[in-house]
C-alpha cells in the first residue's frame, strides 16, 4: 500500500495515495473538475486546460490531470479565479467550434454541450470567420468531422495505447491540426469504433449509426455480444424494433467499455434481408413456406415415428444459443428421443481442462495477473477483449506476456518471451520458456485449439511443474462454446455418436441441427435422413433439411451464456423479429406437439433447473440478474470427458469473420480489412 | 563571416575570433587558445567544473536566464542511463541571429563547450540541435566536428584523457515550437515537436528519457573562456548575478543593425546611440522590444536600463533571447501587433486550446482591426483574451504571445483607439514591420 498523503479540496480533508492525481482525488469526494484530455487509463495530455485549479503558493493555475497530491496541499476548484479559467477555454474552444448541435449525432450525449452548460457562458464574443474543413470518411465505419473536434488524443490513444493499432495521428499544426488516419486518406485497422465511442464530441462517428436517430429516442438494452467466446456486454440502441448502435459507454461488464467490430457494429445480421421469417417444409422436393403449425407437426410426427421404430436420430447443437437452450436440447435428445448421438461444432477442448483443474482465469485475472503465456492464438484477432485486457496489463502494471504462435502476433509488440512453432510443436515451444516462467510469481495460460486431449493434460502439468500459481482460459470461438460444452452437447465417451460420426453414418434417419452449419463444408452420408434445422437463415445445412423453422437470434430472447472464462451472463432481448421463435420455445412447441412433458420451455425455469444440476452452474441468481458475470466454479469432480475430445478445431476467425453471423452482417463486410483476413 | 562593423564598445569573448582568417578551422581555434579551457577542465573534478560555472554567473542565453552551473548540478550524478548534452541552435525568436554567427564563425568554441559540460556531468555524447532554414550552418558544424574528430578532440581518448564523447548535428523540423526544450527534444527524438509534461524535467530525463543538459548555442560557447579564465573573471564583466558578457542582436529603425558582444547590463539607451548609431533617420526612439518578441515592450521612457535580466525583468520585460528591436516614432503599434500575432498564431503547435484557438482569434481580430473594421470593444477583448492565456497554456510559447500583447494595448491603448477613428479601409499607419 501507497503512502496516504493528507491535502484539502474545497476545505475537505481527503487522503490519497501518494502519486494519485489531485484530479482522481477530488473526484473521490465528490468534486467534479472538468476534463476533455484526461481519460483514465490513458496516457496524460495536459492539453484542454479544463482542469485547472488554484493550489495554495502556487504563482498560476495548474492543470489538475499531471499534478500529484502532495502532503498539506490546499487545492481549490471553486473559486472566481477557476470559474473564469473555464468559461474562457470553452469560450477559446467554442470559437472554431461549428456548433452544430441540431444535426450532430453526438447532441444529447456531448460532453462538450454538457460543459457549456456547467461552466460556459451563456454568449459569445468571437465574431471572426471560423476555420472551415470538410468532413472526412476514414472508413465505412469511421467518419470524421474536424471543425468539431476538440484536440483531446482520446482517439488517438486508446487506439495507440489501447489497442496497439496506432491507426490515428495528428496532422498538421496549430489551429490546422487535426486527426489523421494511417493510409493517409484511409483507415487500415481494427475498425473497431474505439476512437468513435471514446470522443467526447461528435467529431468521430460512425458510418452505422450516423444521422438515423437522436440518442433519447432509442431503448438501451445491454446484453451480451452475440459473437466471439469472449463475453463482452454490448448495450443496443433499439428503435422501432431496429438496433441501430452497440456501444458500452457505461463501461459495466466484464469488457469495461472495450468492443470490437462486431460487438459494436456487427449486429446488422438482424435485419439482414436474407433473414428466415416463416418455417419452411420440403413439398415435392422443394422447400416451400408454410405455419408453424404445419412445420411443427411435420418435425413431431417424424420424431415419434423415428423413436416408436427404435431408427437413429443425430442431434447438432450451437455455439450461440442459450444454456437454457443447449440444456433443453440435450434433455430432449437424451430422455424424450432417448439417443446420445449429441454434439456441437466443438472449437476447443474445454472438457479436457476442466476434467485436470480447478484453477480457471476470469477476464478481470487477466488484467491483474503478473505475467500470462498465449499458446497457439493469435490473440488480438481471435479474442480481442483478452488482447485488450493483456495489453491493459501490461501498460498498466508491467505484466509480462509470453506468446506461442505460428507466426507474428500483435502482442510481439511488447510481449516478453516467445517461441515461434511450426503447428503441432506448441508444447516444445512452450517448454523453451519454463525458466522465464518459472521465475515468474504467477502465470495464466491461455491455449487455443492447437492444445487438445492429452495435450492439455501435458500443458496442465507442465504448469504444476513451475511450482507458482498458474490459471487457465481455453480459448473458443464462440459466445457460448463454452455453455454448449459445459451443457453437456457432446456425447459420453462411448456413449454416442460424435458430430463427424453422424454426418458418416448412413443409417441416420433423421439429423436435427439447432443454430449450427456442419454442412458448409461437411457432407450428409445419409441420403435418405429427415433433416431439421432451426436457424436465422438458409444456410448449407438449412437448404438439405426437410423443415427448416426460422430462429430468434441471442439478441431476440432472453437467458444466459457463459464466455471462454467460465463466466456466466444473462442476454436481454432488445427487439423482436418478426416470425422468428427463440430455440427454445421451439423446443417448447415440438415438445408439446409430441406430446411429451420435458418440463416449462422457459429461460428462468430451465436455468434454476441448470443451478441445480449442473456441476459449477449454482451461481448467484442476483449477480446474473442484475446484469452481472458469476463465473460458473470448475466442478469439483473432474467432469467426465467428452467422446473424442481431439475433435475441436476452431474456425480461426479474424476481427472480421465470425461463422453464418459474420456472413450476413453488412458492417462486417464493408471494411477494406475484411477480405484478405491478414491485417494484423 | 560578418554582418556589420564591430563596435569599440564591444568586449569580446565569445565573438573574439570573429573576422579571423579561417576562423572556422581548428588550427585557428588552437592558435588563439582553442580547448584550454577543456584542458583546465580535464583536470578538475565534476563539481569543481560546475563550481566554475556557477561563479561564472553565466545565465542562459536561450531566453528564461536560468544559472548555468545550477541547471548542470541538477543531472544526478549516478545514472544507469547515458546522459546526454543537447545544443539549442533553433534560434526562433524574431529579432534574434547570434547563435547562427556563433557557429558560423567559431565552431570549436561550441564543441568545447560541450565537452566541458559533458566532463561536468559524465556525459557520453551529444546533439547539436540547429535550425532547418540554417541548412549552410549545419554543414560548417558538420565540417567542424569532423576535423575535431581527426584530429582527437572527439570520438575515442580524448587528448589521452580516456574521455569519450561523442557529437552529432540535427535538423531542426522547421517550427519555432521545437526550440522549447522539450518539444525539442521530442523533435529530436524523431517526433511531432510538442511538448512535453515537466516534470520530469530533462536533467533528470531529456533525450531518450536519459538525463540531459540542454543549453542554448551561445551559453555552452561561453563556457570554455569561465574554464580558461576563471568564472570570477567571467562574472566579474557583468553585473551581480549576470556574469559575461551577452551578444545583442540589433535591429529595426536603427542606424547600424547587427550583433554586438556587450557586457551585461550596458545600459539600453547607450547601446542604441552609441553602439548602434541612434535610431534611423533622425527619427525619434518610440518604444525598443528588449529581448525578442516574446517580451513585453518597452516605451522609450523606459529605457534608460541595464540590459541584464534582472533588471529588466523589474521594468516588467524580459532580456530574454537578446534580440533587441528598435523601434522609430513612426511606427503603428496595430500593425506591430498584427505582425506579432499573425507570427505566433503560425507557431503555436496546437497542442493545448488556449494557446491554439487564442492566438488564432487574436490574429484575426488583429487583422480585422487592421483593416480598418475595429471596435472599441476591440481593444478591451484584446487584453481579455490574452490575459485568459497568460499562464493557462501548456508551455510558454501561449505566454510568448499574450505578454507583448497585453502590454501594447497596456501601453498603447490610445493608439489603438486612434486607430479607429481613421477611415475604415482608408490609409494605415506605415507598416514598418510586415513580412
Ligand atoms: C516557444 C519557445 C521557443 C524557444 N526557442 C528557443 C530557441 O530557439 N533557442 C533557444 O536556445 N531557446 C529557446 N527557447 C528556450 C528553451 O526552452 C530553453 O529554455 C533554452 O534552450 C535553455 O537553454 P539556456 O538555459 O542555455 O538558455 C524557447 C522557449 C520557448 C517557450
Ligand atoms: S476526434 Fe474526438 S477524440 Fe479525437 S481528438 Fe478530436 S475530439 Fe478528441
Ligand atoms: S471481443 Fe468478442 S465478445 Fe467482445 S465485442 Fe468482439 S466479438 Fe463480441
Ligand atoms: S502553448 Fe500549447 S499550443 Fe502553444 S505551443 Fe505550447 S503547447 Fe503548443
Ligand atoms: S484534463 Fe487537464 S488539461 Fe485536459
Amino acid at each position: 500500500m501507497a503512502d496516504l498523503v493528507r491535502l484539502t479540496i474545497d476545505g475537505k480533508p481527503v487522503e490519497a495515495p501518494a502519486g494519485t492525481l489531485v484530479i482522481e482525488a477530488a473526484r473521490c469526494i465528490g468534486v467534479e473538475i472538468p476534463a476533455f484530455c484526461y481519460y483514465p487509463g490513458l496516457s496524460l495530455q495536459a492539453a484542454c486546460r479544463m482542469c485547472l485549479v488554484e493550489v495554495e503558493r502556487a504563482p498560476k493555475l495548474l492543470a489538475s490531470c499531471t499534478l500529484p497530491v502532495a502532503e498539506n496541499m490546499v487545492v481549490r476548484t471553486d473559486t472566481p479565479a477557476v470559474k473564469q479559467a473555464r468559461r474562457s477555454m470553452i469560450e477559446f474552444l467554442l470559437t472554431n467550434h461549428p456548433l452544430d448541435c441540431p444535426v450532430c449525432d453526438k447532441g444529447g450525449e456531448c460532453e462538450l454541450q454538457d460543459m457549456v452548460f456547467r461552466y460556459g457562458a451563456g454568449e459569445s464574443r468571437f465574431s471572426e470567420v471560423k476555420q472551415h474543413v470538410e468532413e472526412k470518411r476514414f472508413s465505412p465505419i469511421v467518419f470524421f468531422d474536424a471543425p468539431r473536434c476538440v484536440l483531446c488524443y482520446r482517439c488517438v490513444r486508446i487506439c495507440n495505447e489501447g489497442l496497439g493499432v496506432r491507426a490515428l495521428g495528428i496532422v498538421n499544426r496549430g489551429v490546422a491540426s487535426e486527426i489523421g488516419p494511417n493510409r493517409g486518406d484511409r483507415l487500415e485497422c481494427d475498425e473497431c469504433g474505439a476512437c468513435i465511442d471514446i470522443c467526447p464530441v461528435g467529431a468521430l462517428t460512425s458510418g452505422i449509426y450516423r444521422y438515423q436517430t437522436r440518442p433519447w429516442e432509442m431503448q438501451h438494452v445491454g446484453t451480451i455480444c452475440t459473437f466471439c467466446a469472449n463475453g463482452c456486454k454490448t448495450t443496443l440502441g433499439v428503435r422501432n424494433h431496429r438496433i441501430i448502435r452497440g456501444n458500452n459507454r457505461d463501461r459495466s461488464g466484464i469488457n469495461g467499455e472495450f468492443l470490437c467490430i462486431k460487438g459494436r457494429y456487427a449486429f446488422d445480421f438482424v435485419h439482414s434481408e436474407e433473414r428466415l421469417q416463416t418455417p419452411l417444409l420440403r413439398v415435392n422436393g422443394e422447400l416451400q413456406p408454410v405455419s408453424w403449425s404445419r412445420a411443427l407437426a411435420a418435425v413431431a410426427e417424424k420424431f415419434t415415428e423415428v423413436k416408436a421404430r427404435g431408427g437413429k436420430f443425430g442431434v447438432i447443437g450451437s455455439n450461440h444459443t442459450t444454456n437454457e437452450e443447449n440444456y433443453f436440447l440435450q434433455k430432449f435428445a437424451r430422455q424424450a428421443l432417448g439417443t446420445g448421438n449429441i454434439d456441437h461444432q466443438r472449437t476447443g477442448d474445454v472438457a479436457t481442462l476442466l476434467g485436470c483443474t480447478r484453477s480457471l482465469a476470469t477476464v478481470a485475472d487477466l488484467y491483474s495477473t503478473k505475467a500470462a503465456l498465449v499458446v497457439g492464438s493469435d490473440l488480438a484477432q481471435q479474442h480481442p477483449l483478452y488482447a485488450f485486457q493483456l495489453r491493459a496489463n501490461w501498460r498498466h502494471h508491467q505484466a509480462r506476456v509470453y506468446t506461442v504462435t505460428e507466426g507474428p502476433v500483435r502482442e510481439d509488440q511488447y510481449s516478453a518471451g516467445r517461441a515461434r512453432v511450426q503447428r503441432g510443436e506448441e508444447l516444445a515451444g512452450v517448454e523453451r520458456l519454463r525458466e522465464q516462467l518459472k521465475a515468474e510469481p504467477e502465470l495464466v495460460i491461455l491455449f487455443g485449439d492447437a492444445i487438445q486431449g492429452e495435450a492439455v493434460r501435458k500443458l496442465v502439468a507442465f504448469g504444476d511443474s513451475l511450482g507458482i500459481p498458474v490459471k487457465y482460459v481455453c480459448l473458443l470461438d464462440y459466445s457460448n462454446s463454452r455453455g454448449a460444452a459445459d451443457m453437456g452437447l457432446t456425447p459420453e465417451p462411448g456413449g454416442g455418436l460424435t458430430l463427424p460420426e453422424m454426418l458418416a453414418a448412413w443409417d441416420l434417419d433423421v439429423l436435427w441441427v439447432v443454430g449450427a452449419n456442419p454442412l458448409k463444408n461437411g457432407e450428409l452420408a445419409a441420403d435418405g435422413a429427415f433433416v431439421v434445422v432451426q436457424d436465422l437463415f438458409l444456410t448449407e445445412t438449412a437448404r438439405r433439411a426437410d423443415v427448416v423453422l426460422p430462429a430468434a437470434s441471442a439478441y431476440e430472447k432472453s437467458g444466459t451464456v457463459t464466455s471462454a472464462t467460465g463466466e456466466v451472463q444473462a442476454l436481454r432481448a432488445a427487439l423482436k423479429v418478426m416470425g422468428a421463435k427463440p430455440d427454445l420455445e421451439i423446443f417448447g412447441l415440438i415438445a408439446r406437439e409430441m406430446g411429451i412433458d420435458l418440463g416449462v420451455a422457459m429461460p428462468e425455469a430451465v436455468f434454476e433447473e441448470i443451478r441445480q444440476t449442473v456441476r459449477g452452474y449454482n451461481v448467484p441468481l442476483p449477480v446474473i440478474a442484475a446484469g452481472g458475470a458469476a463465473q460458473a466454479l470448475a466442478p469439483e469432480a473432474p467432469v467426465a470427458a467428452a467422446g473424442r475430445a481431439d475433435l475441436a478445431e476452431s474456425a480461426r476467425n479474424t476481427l472480421f469473420t465470425s461463422g453464418t453471423l459474420g456472413r450476413y452482417s453488412k458492417a462486417l463486410n464493408s471494411v477494406e480489412e475484411a477480405p484478405g483476413g491478414l491485417y494484423r | 563571416m560578418l554582418y556589420n562593423q564591430p563596435s569599440p564598445l564591444e568586449v569580446k569573448v565569445l565573438t573574439r575570433r570573429f573576422g579571423l582568417p579561417d576562423s572556422q578551422s581548428l588550427d585557428t581555434y588552437l592558435a588563439t587558445e582553442g580547448f584550454q579551457g577543456f584542458r583546465r577542465a580535464l583536470e578538475m573534478k565534476p563539481e569543481e567544473i560546475i563550481g566554475e560555472v556557477m561563479a561564472s554567473n553565466l545565465r542562459g542565453r536561450g531566453g528564461a536566464g536560468f544559472p548555468a552551473g545550477m541547471k548542470w548540478s541538477f543531472v544526478p550524478r549516478a545514472s544507469s542511463k547515458p546522459k546526454y548534452i543537447v545544443v539549442n541552435g533553433d534560434e526562433g525568436e524574431p529579432g534574434t541571429c547570434k547563435d547562427r554567427l556563433l557557429i558560423e564563425n567559431d565552431p570549436h568554441q561550441l564543441i568545447e563547450g560541450m565537452l566541458i559540460a559533458a566532463l561536468a556531468v559524465g556525459a557520453a555524447a551529444g546533439y547539436i540541435y540547429i535550425r532547418g532554414e540554417y541548412r549552410r550552418l549545419i554543414e560548417i558544424m558538420d565540417r567542424a566536428i569532423a576535423e575535431a574528430y581527426r584530429k582527437g578532440y572527439l570520438g575515442e581518448n580524448i587528448l589521452g584523457s580516456g574521455l569519450r564523447f561523442d557529437v552529432y548535428t540535427h535538423s531542426g523540423a522547421g517550427s519555432y515550437e521545437c526550440g522549447e526544450e522539450s518539444a525539442l527534444l521530442e523533435s529530436l527524438e524523431g517526433r511531432r515537436g510538442v511538448p512535453r509534461i515537466r516534470p520530469p524535467f530533462p536533467a533528470v530525463a531529456g533525450a531518450f528519457q536519459c538525463p540531459t543538459v540542454l543549453n542554448n548555442v551561445e551559453t555552452l560557447c561561453a563556457v570554455p573562456a569561465i574554464l580558461r579564465d576563471g568564472g570570477a573573471a567571467f562574472a566579474a564583466l557583468g553585473t551581480p548575478k549576470n556574469g559575461g558578457t551577452r551578444l545583442f542582436c540589433l535591429s529595426g529603425h536603427i542606424n547600424k543593425p547587427g550583433v554586438y558582444e556587450l557586457p551585461m547590463g550596458f545600459n539600453l539607451l547607450r547601446m542604441i546611440d552609441e553602439v548602434g548609431g541612434g535610431v534611423w533617420k533622425g527619427k525619434k526612439l518610440k518604444a525598443v522590444i528588449p529581448g525578442g518578441s516574446s517580451c513585453p515592450i518597452l516605451k522609450a521612457s523606459e529605457c534608460d536600463l541595464a540590459m541584464d535580466f534582472d533588471t529588466v525583468a523589474k521594468a516588467r520585460s524580459m532580456l530574454g533571447s537578446g534580440g533587441v528591436v528598435v523601434l522609430d516614432e513612426d511606427t503603428s503599434i496595430v500593425s506591430l501587433a498584427t505582425r506579432v500575432m499573425r507570427f505566433y498564431q503560425h507557431e503555436s503547435c496546437g497542442w493545448c486550446v488556449p494557446c491554439r484557438e487564442g492566438t488564432t482569434w487574436l490574429r484575426k481580430l488583429l487583422e480585422r482591426f487592421h483593416a480598418g473594421h475595429g471596435t472599441l470593444a476591440d481593444i478591451d477583448l484584446m487584453g481579455d483574451l490574452a490575459r485568459n492565456m497568460l499562464g493557462r497554456t501548456f508551455c510558454p510559447l501561449g505566454d510568448a504571445a499574450a505578454m507583448p500583447m497585453i502590454s501594447y494595448v497596456e501601453k498603447f491603448r490610445g493608439e489603438f483607439e486612434e486607430y479607429l477613428n481613421r477611415t475604415p479601409g482608408g490609409p494605415l499607419g506605415r507598416v514598418t514591420i510586415d513580412g
